[in-house]
């Protein structure tokens, strides 16, 4: 199934573009998704520890699952205000 | 066209006219406040240039609604709105006004700091800091809206 990935601020630097589709297998989770990204892009690894997710624009956890056509993001921790 | 009262957009922001959306419903209203987040020349020593802020549009906005709705919950007679700025913002600008209006004075001075407090803790938002040699992201809280310490922490400074 298809993907697609959302980065922002670091994460986009890092990975180097802001939106991916991906083929991940199925079914597949949040987590399955972030394990796709970080075995192509090493580099983003370290912000599993500090960073939130959300499908389809609404916030998630690593565990929800992911649906063929689901717009996976991945959000360093925020600075707004 | 009417004034919506949560938005992330990179137009320049306007109290004035947020205010007017806020205030214009009740006659019951005694008071309005006003936060205006500004960019700073100085920060943790580094001399500021400018900033860029870059938003998860569709989540932010979600999220300001979703603060917005919070404190209505915890002041049942204080309406509050927030508009946040993205893009490239000089010295000076506004990056974030809040109008929170209530019947009460110290409703309305609760409101708008948990909306700031919120804001700062769970939108998704990012500043990209440009400084005299360099630039950084800044990276605050890690977002999480069904944290009910960090909700807990805002009411408390809001009350403060």
């Amino acid at each position: 199934m298809r993907v697609t990935i959302r980065l922002f601020a670091r994460l986009r630097d890092l990975a180097g573009s802001g939106e991916l589709v991906r083929d991940v297998p199925g079914p597949a989770t949040v987590q399955s998704v972030w394990r796709v990204l970080v075995s192509e892009m090493p580099a983003l690894s370290d912000y599993e520890r500090a960073m939130s997710v959300a499908v389809n624009a609404d916030y998630a956890r690593m565990s929800a699952p992911v649906s063929d056509g689901d717009e996976v993001a991945f959000l360093p921790p925020v600075s707004g205000g | 066209m009417a004034v919506p009262l949560v938005a992330v957009g990179p137009g320049e922001l306007d109290l004035k006219a947020l205010t007017e959306a806020v205030a214009s419903s009740g006659s019951g209203d005694g008071a309005v406040t006003a936060f205006s987040g500004l960019v700073r020349d100085h920060n943790q020593g580094r001399r500021v240039e400018f900033l860029v802020y870059e938003a998860y549009e569709a989540l932010a906005v979600r999220t300001l609604q979703r603060i917005v709705d919070e404190a209505h919950t915890a002041w049942p007679d204080t309406r509050v709105a927030v508009h946040h700025r993205i893009g490239r913002l000089e010295i000076g600008e506004a990056s974030i006004i809040i109008v929170a209006v209530s019947a009460h004075r110290a409703n309305a001075f609760a409101a708008c700091r948990y909306t700031i407090e919120r804001v700062k803790q769970i939108v998704p938002i990012w500043k990209h800091e440009h400084f005299a040699g360099g630039d950084v992201w800044l990276e605050g809280a890690v977002a999480d809206p069904e944290d009910e310490a960090a909700r807990q922490t805002a009411y408390k400074i809001a009350c403060a």
